[in-house]
């Protein structure tokens, strides 16, 4: 039940040129796979929590309040959604070459670091130069970040996973030893943090809402990702060489160049959501900046398929997730890591029901359309 | 084939759509506030509830809060400190009705507390550590107690006990709050055993238990006898060590149930006390106050009871060093003190008291005393 709203917004790569009927058949073939692995998790995860003693009904009522229920459960949700959005980018963009990026956690702690050293550093310039200089600044700091993992799976053949899993260790450690030493704002005592950007240089929340402008950085993002990955010739040679690098470079596409330029901008949209987290959220970096984000995005892309567009219903879906758990853990006892289950089920179920991607016809073509 | 799923898919979606219906129409109702004419009270955890450390401590506090009569408690467990708490702190206000709430991680306080408590002037908010100021919202609280004091009872029984006189501390981040704790700890030691020392190993983050472990592995490689720790969870560090034959003073909460061999005594935290005299008072419509803290004299800690290891000698001294801080006679920090470079840190005749007229000097603290193997960044 929760989130079918959600996913009915799912888009369809490659839209009707003639007629619309078989777009939109398309467009209902492509749901229907994602809508019932979403129903089976519902139903797996319903049994689970039966096992724990709990009616799984409350279960499903509390997670729909707690997640879309009510204006302030669908902010809550849209949230949590917005990080989420762009820490997916950072592995759904180097999967079209084929490349599996899990390390943008680090990227966006590097981003988050960088533009909280900007806005310390430019305080007192115009806010709007500020904010734009912080998120460009963290965009360059996590391209790199994301672009190293790149470069030593072109240049050294070192396996791109590892390679990213470990840059966030790296990450993780510049920052703790950036704001616990060089860096340390004096003020604070037990929680060591960078000096605050300021309250002038904070970018807020959307006006009439409590969502902060994140979410719209995301949404461009996201957009400009689709669009750069099937509507232009750079998107469609990362297409080609992910499908086989030996061919792309048969017919002479600059894989490397390709490799790169993709990872960084992985690495961008991850480095992009550091600095919202130190402009919207946390003021400051510090250690806070590490909240699992990067982790999270991974399990959005591989639900989303690794299609940009699909990244948007998906990571509100998990915001929603995220933002019932309260209520389950307040109301109901169950653990916080309940919702993990679901998480966890949820991609199983998802990873096995692409074994039928195709195979389902529940709306086939008729001889004669 | 093709046309069986076909089918079963069907059934299955429309037994889904009837299904989640049905779970819509008979779970709302419930759903709903149920618990108006109760004084509803939450607790936030950023770990584990029953992680045998700092968030247990605070959850022991909220089910002496439960056994209170028109009392209603919610918690949250394992809540970030980002966007995360600022939404648990709103829900919990605006779905649940509650009126008093006890964010108690550190980080929670700036910028998440600050930021959310101005918005609901009539909801209270107590956060554990940090410094309130008169120039911050009036709904917001800060409490916490001197747990060095307990720290110093531990070293005065670990300096008893220990053979080698190597004591071991394994330590999150060199932080104030972190650096009290090892110097009384040492500083307990040493009334004791002059010559006792104690090494310190950061592990540089609050819940790092591979490097928890490694660290109590390497000091008791080096001779070390006797650890005690400052990290959310004392869980690995205790565990380790008793696997070790090593012994233990406690943090937090009690550990005695993981080391019934080590476990000497421990640093507790008296939340089970403090907590429902909170929710009195703001259940009668008292004022709590803005700033509130203090040790064994105000009760806000206590000491976990005496493991076998524990001589009479130890217990005899403990005990009459206790009874002092009780009675709020004795000072721990006091001049001439010298840190582990040489230098004074503390003049003769000068002191750090357990009072709020040094709480800021307190919560500055940048030295490693004497006796301490180990060195601060910076």
């Amino acid at each position: 039940m929760m989130g079918e709203e959600a996913v009915t917004a799912t888009p369809r790569v490659g839209l009707p040129s003639a007629s619309i009927l078989p777009g939109l058949r398309a467009l209902a073939n492509a749901l229907v796979q994602p809508v019932a692995a979403l129903i089976v998790s519902l139903l797996l995860f319903g049994l689970f929590v039966a096992f724990a003693g709990v009616n799984p009904l409350h279960v499903y009522a509390y997670m729909f309040q707690g997640s879309f229920g009510s204006w302030f459960s669908v902010q809550n949700s849209v949230t949590r959604a917005s990080p989420l959005i762009l820490t997916a980018l950072c592995t759904a963009l180097p999967a079209q070459l084929g490349l599996m990026i899990i390390g943008g956690e680090g990227a966006l702690v590097m981003g988050g670091l960088f533009a909280a050293l900007v806005g310390v550093g430019m305080n007192g310039a115009s806010p709007l130069l500020v904010q734009c200089t912080m998120a460009l600044v963290a965009m360059v700091a996590g391209g790199i970040w994301i672009a190293l993992a790149g470069g030593l799976r072109h240049w050294r053949g070192v396996n791109e996973t590892i390679s990213s899993l470990l840059l966030v260790y790296i990450a993780i450690a510049i920052l703790n030893h950036v704001v616990e030493g060089p860096f340390r704002d004096p003020k604070s005592l037990n929680k060591p943090s960078s000096p605050s950007i300021g309250d002038a240089n904070l970018i807020g929340n959307i006006p009439g809402t409590e969502i902060h402008w994140g979410l719209v950085f995301g949404l461009i993002a996201c957009v400009i990702a689709y669009v750069l990955i099937n509507r232009t010739a750079f998107g469609f040679s990362a297409r080609v060489a992910g499908g086989n690098v030996r061919a792309a470079r048969m017919v002479g596409l600059p894989v490397g160049r390709l490799v790169l330029t993709v990872c960084f901008l992985g690495g961008a949209a991850a480095g992009l959501a550091g600095m919202v987290e130190v402009a919207a959220v946390q003021e400051r970096a510090n250690a806070s900046l590490i909240a699992g984000y990067g982790y999270t995005g991974i399990l959005v892309s591989f639900l989303a398929r690794h299609n940009p567009l699909a990244i948007v219903p998906v990571a509100i879906l998990l915001g929603g997730i995220g933002a019932s758990g309260g209520l389950l853990q307040r109301h109901l006892d169950l653990p916080d890591a309940a919702t993990v289950v679901l998480q966890g089920i949820l991609f199983v179920v998802i990873l096995a029901s692409e074994t039928y991607q195709g195979r389902l016809r529940l709306f086939p073509e008729r001889a004669g359309e | 084939m093709g046309s069986d799923f076909t089918l079963n898919r069907r059934r299955l979606l429309q037994g889904a759509a009837a299904g989640a219906t049905v779970a819509a129409l008979a779970g709302l109702p419930t759903a709903r506030r149920a618990y108006a004419a109760d004084f509803t009270v939450g607790f936030i955890y950023v770990g584990p509830h029953d992680d045998f450390g700092y968030n247990q401590a605070h959850a022991q506090g909220a089910a002496a809060v439960k056994k209170m009569a028109g009392v209603k408690v919610l918690e949250e467990e394992n809540v970030p400190e980002d966007v995360a708490v600022e939404k648990s702190m709103e829900s919990m206000i605006q779905q649940d009705g509650a009126k008093l709430l006890f964010p108690t991680s550190f980080g929670y306080f700036d910028p998440h507390i600050l930021k959310i408590a101005p918005k609901y002037a009539d909801v209270r908010f107590e956060h554990a550590a940090g410094l309130w100021t008169d120039k911050l919202p009036k709904n917001i609280g800060s409490y916490f107690g001197y747990i060095f004091e307990a720290q110093f009872i531990n070293g005065i029984v670990a300096g008893h006990t220990s053979k080698s006189g190597k004591l071991g501390f394994v330590a999150a981040k060199p932080i104030p709050q972190v650096l009290q704790n090892i110097n009384a700890f040492t500083l307990g030691a040493k009334l004791v055993n002059p010559k006792a020392t104690t090494q310190v190993i950061f592990t540089g983050d609050w819940s790092m238990p591979v490097k928890e472990a490694e660290a109590c592995n390497s000091m008791i490689d080096q001779g070390v006898d006797t650890v005690t720790m400052h990290v959310d969870s004392p869980k690995v560090v205790t565990q380790t060590a008793e696997k070790r034959g090593a012994m233990t003073c406690g943090y937090h909460c009690s550990q005695a149930a993981l080391a019934p061999a080590g476990y000497l005594t421990g640093a507790e935290w008296n939340w089970t006390d403090l907590y429902p005299k909170f929710v009195t008072m703001a259940m009668k419509g008292e004022m709590i106050p803005n700033f509130y803290r203090g040790g064994f004299k105000e009760g806000l800690i206590k000491q976990s009871p005496y493991g076998a290891k524990v001589g009479d000698a130890a217990k005899k001294q403990a005990d009459e060093v206790k009874a002092a801080l009780s009675a709020g006679t004795y000072l721990i920090f006091k001049g001439p003190l010298k840190d582990n470079k040489g230098k004074e840190v503390i003049a003769a005749g000068a002191s750090l008291s357990q009072s709020n007229e040094s709480d800021v000097q307190l919560e500055s603290m940048h030295f490693l005393v004497e006796g301490v193997l180990g060195d601060l960044p910076g």
